[in-house]
C-alpha cells in the first residue's frame, strides 16, 4: 500500500473550498458542511459527502462538481460516497460560511439548538441581511430552496432570504 | 467531435451508501417489506402535494406544498434505495417506485385521498404529519441502522412539517366562518382513514417483536395529545367513534391509487428505461 502524504489530503480539503454550492454559489461545499470527510488510499480519492436536505436537488450536482475538480486537479480516481449518518445540521456550517451568507444578503442561521425545539415555539429573531435591523417578520418556513425560510424587514421592507436551523 | 463510449459523469447518479444489515432471510423479508411501505407512502403524499404546484391559494403555500413534497420525496429515495439494497436482487429505486402495480403499493389509504380543497389538503398532511413526526422521532432508535439513519434525517424535514399543518388548521378552523365550515368538512371526509396509520399490519407486528420497529400504541398517545391540542386551539371537534377505514396497508387500495400511478409511471410504462 501506498503511504499517503497528510499534504495531499490537505490539498484535497483547499480544492474543495473552490467547489460551490450550486443554488448559493458563495458558500464552498465546505463551508457548508457537507464534506465529511477526505481518505487517500493509493491513486483513489474517496470524499465522504452528506445531504443537507433528503430532497435537495443540488446534491448530484455537488458530487459531480466535487469529482470534476477534482479529476482536472491531476487525481486519477475520484470516488463520492454518500452518507446519511450522522444528519446534517446547520451547526457544521462553517463561522466563514455564515459571514459569506449575510454578505451575500441570506440571512444566516442564529440558533443553534434550532427553530423547530418546540411545535408552537416563538419564531426566531432573524436580523436583516440588508439594514441589520432586527425588527423582522417570518412570511414562510418553506421558501426558494428547501434550506430556506423567508421573511421580510419590517424596517427597510425589503424581503430576503433566512437560512433556517436544522438540528 | 463527441467521444464515443464514454460515459460524462454527469449521468451518473450518486446513491447513498448504507450499509447492508446481516439479517436471516425472513427477517431481510420483512424489513424490505417495511422499508417499501414507509417509501409508497413518502411517495404517495409527495406526489399528491406535487399536484397543487402552480395552484396554491398563494404563493406562499404553494411554495411550501412544493417544499414538503420535495422532503417527502427525498425521503423516498432514501427508502427504496435502502429497500432495494435489501433486496440484493438488482432492481433500482426506479423500479420499485414506476414498476410495481397498485396491489403492490402498501401506502395507507389516507395518502391516496384526492387533494379537494385546501382545507382537505391541510387536514389530509395534519393527519399524517403527526403519525409521521412521531413515528420517525422513535424509528431513530430503532436497531436496523438503515431505517434509523433515514429516521433522524427526515425527522429533521418531518418537525417544519408538523408546524406547518398544525398552524394552518389552527388558522383555518378557528378563521372565518366559511373557513371553519370546510375544516369541519376535511374532518369529516378524513377522520376515517386515520385509523390505519396505526393499525399493524402481520409485518409490522413481526418487526415489534424483533425489536426493529416502535410500539405504535405510544405512537398513537402522542398523536392523540397532539390533535386534541390543535383541534382545541382550532375550535374543532375531536370526532368520537367513527368506523375507521382500513386495507392499503394491505395492498387494497381506494379508486383513486390506480390513477395517481397511471400520472405517475405512463412515462416509464410507455418508454420501458427512458433516461435522460
Amino acid at each position: 500500500m501506498v503511504k499517503t502524504k497528510a499534504t495531499d489530503i490537505e490539498k484535497v480539503w483547499e480544492y474543495l473550498e473552490e467547489v460551490t454550492d450550486p443554488e448559493i454559489p458563495v458558500l464552498s461545499v465546505v463551508d457548508l458542511g457537507v464534506v465529511r470527510d477526505v481518505q487517500i488510499e493509493g491513486e483513489q480519492v474517496q470524499v465522504t459527502i452528506t445531504p443537507t436536505y433528503s430532497g435537495c436537488p443540488a446534491m448530484n450536482t455537488i458530487a459531480t462538481d466535487i469529482k470534476l475538480k477534482l479529476l482536472s486537479e491531476g487525481f486519477a480516481k475520484v470516488s463520492i460516497d454518500l452518507k446519511l449518518s450522522p444528519a446534517w445540521t446547520t451547526n457544521w456550517l462553517s463561522e466563514a460560511g455564515k459571514a459569506k451568507l449575510e454578505a451575500y444578503g441570506i440571512a444566516p442561521p442564529v440558533e443553534p439548538e434550532g427553530d423547530i425545539h418546540a411545535l408552537f415555539g416563538r419564531n426566531t429573531t432573524v436580523r436583516c441581511p440588508l439594514c441589520q435591523s432586527e425588527n423582522t417578520r417570518l412570511i414562510s418556513q418553506f421558501g426558494s430552496t428547501a434550506c430556506k425560510a423567508f421573511y421580510q424587514c419590517n424596517e427597510c421592507l425589503e424581503p430576503f432570504d433566512y437560512f433556517k436551523c436544522l438540528k | 467531435m463527441p467521444e464515443h463510449g464514454h460515459k460524462t459523469p454527469h449521468l451518473q447518479e450518486h446513491l447513498l451508501n448504507i450499509p447492508v444489515p446481516d439479517y436471516a432471510p425472513e427477517l431481510r423479508q420483512l424489513v424490505f417489506d417495511y422499508t417499501l411501505q414507509l417509501a409508497d407512502t413518502s411517495l404517495i403524499l409527495g406526489h399528491r402535494l406535487s399536484e397543487w404546484c402552480g395552484h396554491g391559494p398563494i404563493l406562499e403555500q404553494d411554495l411550501a406544498m412544493a417544499n414538503i413534497a420535495l422532503d417527502l420525496i427525498g425521503e423516498t429515495r432514501s427508502l427504496y434505495q435502502y429497500a432495494a439494497t435489501l433486496e440484493g436482487k438488482g432492481r433500482t429505486e426506479d423500479d420499485l417506485a414506476y414498476l410495481r402495480s397498485a396491489v403492490e403499493y402498501k401506502n395507507p389509504l389516507l395518502v391516496e385521498q384526492p387533494n379537494g380543497d385546501f382545507g382537505d389538503t391541510v387536514m389530509r398532511q395534519f393527519l399524517f404529519d403527526g403519525f409521521h413526526y412521531f413515528l420517525l422521532k422513535a424509528l431513530k432508535h430503532s436497531s436496523d441502522q438503515g431505517l434509523s439513519a433515514i429516521a433522524a434525517k427526515s425527522f429533521k424535514e418531518a418537525s417544519y412539517h408538523i408546524k406547518w399543518s398544525s398552524e394552518w388548521v389552527i388558522r383555518l378552523g378557528d378563521g372565518t366562518e366559511e373557513s371553519k365550515h370546510r375544516m369541519e368538512k376535511a374532518v369529516g371526509n378524513l377522520w376515517m382513514y386515520s385509523g390505519e396509520l396505526f393499525m399493524m399490519t402481520d409485518t409490522e407486528k413481526q418487526l415489534l417483536e424483533a425489536g426493529i420497529l416502535p410500539d405504535y400504541t405510544s405512537i398513537k398517545q402522542q398523536w392523540d395529545e397532539h390533535v386534541a391540542k390543535v383541534f382545541s386551539e382550532a375550535t374543532l371537534e375531536v370526532p368520537q367513534q367513527v368506523y375507521m377505514q382500513q386495507g392499503g396497508k394491505m395492498g387494497k387500495h381506494s379508486e383513486h391509487l390506480g390513477y395517481i400511478l397511471t400520472e405517475l409511471q405512463y412515462l416509464q410504462r410507455t418508454y420501458p428505461g427512458l433516461e435522460w
